[in-house]
């Protein structure tokens, strides 16, 4: 439900729909219909076929293009190390699906059984689905509005034949809106472990970021902790280290030590050598956190 | 006599260019925030509207945060960062009590907000309005496109990075300008090169010449490669005017450049 009027008699109230402060109100007809009062059956659904699927993590910014994607894809490529950990990579950005690229499965198209849609399968257990997988065509352009968006958010968690896993990473866009309110609205009853955040060092990314932990804080959602991407460049000529992305207010170490939230780690600009250790790191982390 | 909206808080703005990506973290508001004030710098008066009401980061851009916005008897006055009233801006930034607060808002409202950004700032006179908007093609790119439809916008500027996973949305996004009848007057590619402060060797840390391939593909107007340029990025965090503190910065010939072409395709207007 989006946010209500001040004086908002309730969507479950007999008033939902008819009070004079629910004029104006963009859920006026769904309350005045009765729809409002009874929760969404997907819900229960999904906690259903969320039973076979141990971990769930969301991958979130406030920010864009600070590598959520890029880092969703190598911790289920980390975690996937181990042949014997089932996981199951989710991407729920529906306008900008850059997960299928990234883990080199464009062009790869979804299946459906009798058990539901087949996910793709990039190794034995690492399976992948996204929006990306629906189009036919690299120019297709998905230009939905919010309720269509949290269909296909509903469809990913309900009707996705993931089969056991033991880690479900579902990355998301930037941003505090549809997509994000959807994914845990409806993974509500199924449980999230938590959430890890994705910052850069610039105070224009913290400041997005610093939204995304209220909003985790407002939807109490768990935070795993935050990463900060691009923290440095190594020149591959002198080897000298310089900040591309200046931490002028002090970098996501401050804002953690602010906002008292964990600072998993930092990753360089310079993916090949930093990503494979960091995700060895964070996977030890992640397992103390969930066991703990 | 036009049979469109009335003219209201939008009569006295002669262009209106739309700032767009697929993708996130490309530039889309460092971008036009250096075209609003190359733009200013060539004497003209821009406004510039934030629509990214999740991450509104023009305000610190130009150092404006934590200022009021106050009614008028048009609407609301948009915040002049100078004496001269030559550069103004709203954003929902300047609306939340709180700057870490989050707006966790489904479309509707935030379809509700754009359009009161719309229709109920007083701009007052401006030969340009920039409008930045948040990445993806979704309810703030429609409300945006939908509500300035009647007043003819001059068209969009597509920024991308050069990497393979940012071309592969900006693609989409300039079906999104085809499908939505949006001009697109050109494709921006920023963070185009890094060069290191310590030997002066540039590296294509976001791998390089994707910006440019895509134009050619998709038959649309290069305008330009806008290095990485500490010198940018600072200012940007600091809410300064790069534009006229850095004027050997390799950034600097590339945005003026941009502000040059966006000029020279303007169509001059009738007195």
């Amino acid at each position: 439900m989006e946010e209500v009027p001040h004086d908002c008699p309730g969507a479950d109230s007999a008033q939902a729909g008819r009070g004079a402060s629910c004029q104006g109100c963009p859920n006026q007809r769904l309350c005045a219909s009765g729809a409002g009062a009874t929760p969404d059956p997907a819900i229960e659904e999904i906690k259903e076929k969320m039973k076979t699927v141990k971990h769930k993590i969301l991958v979130l910014s406030g920010k864009g293009g600070v590598g959520k994607s890029t880092f969703s894809a190598h911790l289920a490529h980390g975690l996937a190390e181990d042949e014997n950990t089932q996981i199951a990579l989710l991407d729920i950005d529906i306008c900008g699906p850059s997960i299928p690229k990234i883990m080199g499965l464009e062009g790869e198209q979804v299946h459906q059984s009798g058990s539901g849609w087949s996910p793709v399968y990039v190794e034995d257990n690492l399976g992948v689905m996204s929006v990306g997988f629906l189009l036919s065509s690299p120019d297709d352009a998905v230009i939905w509005r919010g309720p269509k968006k949290n269909g296909m958010i509903k469809q990913f968690l309900r009707d996705v034949d993931w089969g056991e896993v033991d880690y479900l990473i579902v990355d998301t866009p930037p941003g505090t809106s549809d997509e994000h309110l959807s994914v845990v609205q409806y993974l509500a009853a199924a449980h999230i472990d938590g959430a890890v955040i994705i910052t850069t060092p610039q105070e224009v990314s913290l400041q997005d970021v610093r939204k995304e932990i209220n909003f985790c804080r407002k939807v109490k959602l768990p935070i795993i902790g935050v990463v900060e991407n691009m923290s440095g460049f190594i020149c591959p000529k002198c080897k000298k280290e310089s900040q591309i992305f200046p931490p002028t207010t002090g970098g996501a170490e401050l804002m953690c030590q602010d906002l008292e939230v964990p600072l998993l780690g930092r990753v360089p600009l310079d993916p090949l050598i930093g990503i494979q250790e960091f995700c060895n790191l964070h996977q030890s982390k992640e397992e103390n956190l969930i066991s703990s | 006599m036009e049979a469109a909206a009335e003219p209201g808080n939008l009569a006295g703005v002669r262009h209106i260019i739309l700032v767009l990506s697929g993708k996130g973290g490309v530039g889309k508001s460092t971008i036009s925030t250096e075209l609003a004030l190359a733009l200013r710098h060539a004497g003209k008066k821009v406004g510039i509207l934030d629509v990214d009401l999740c991450g509104p980061s023009i305000p610190r851009m130009l150092g404006a945060q934590g200022r009021a916005v106050h009614q008028c008897d048009r609407g609301w006055a948009p915040v002049f960062l100078d004496r001269e009233q030559s550069i103004s801006l709203m954003s929902v930034g300047f609306l939340l009590e709180k700057p870490d607060e989050a707006v966790v808002w489904r479309g509707p409202k935030k379809n509700a907000l754009i359009k009161q950004f719309v229709s109920d700032v007083a701009w007052g006179e401006l030969d340009y309005l920039v409008v930045d908007t948040p990445p993806g093609t979704s309810d703030e790119h429609m409300a945006t496109i939908e509500a300035l439809r009647p007043y003819q916008p001059l068209g969009a500027l597509v920024v991308t990075t050069p990497q393979a996973v940012s071309v592969g949305d900006v693609r989409r996004e300039l079906t999104f300008c085809r499908k939505t009848g949006l001009r697109v007057m050109g494709i921006v590619e920023n963070m185009s090169g890094f060069t290191c402060p310590h030997c002066t060797e540039c590296t294509s840390v976001f791998s390089r010449g994707g910006g440019e391939e895509l134009a050619q593909l998709a038959g649309v107007p290069f305008l330009g490669s806008v290095p990485l340029d500490p010198a940018l990025l600072r200012t940007l965090e600091e809410g300064h005017d790069f534009i006229q503190e850095f004027p050997g910065s390799p950034a600097f010939a590339a945005l003026t450049s941009i502000a040059q072409k966006i000029l020279d395709a303007t169509p001059a207007c009738l007195p």
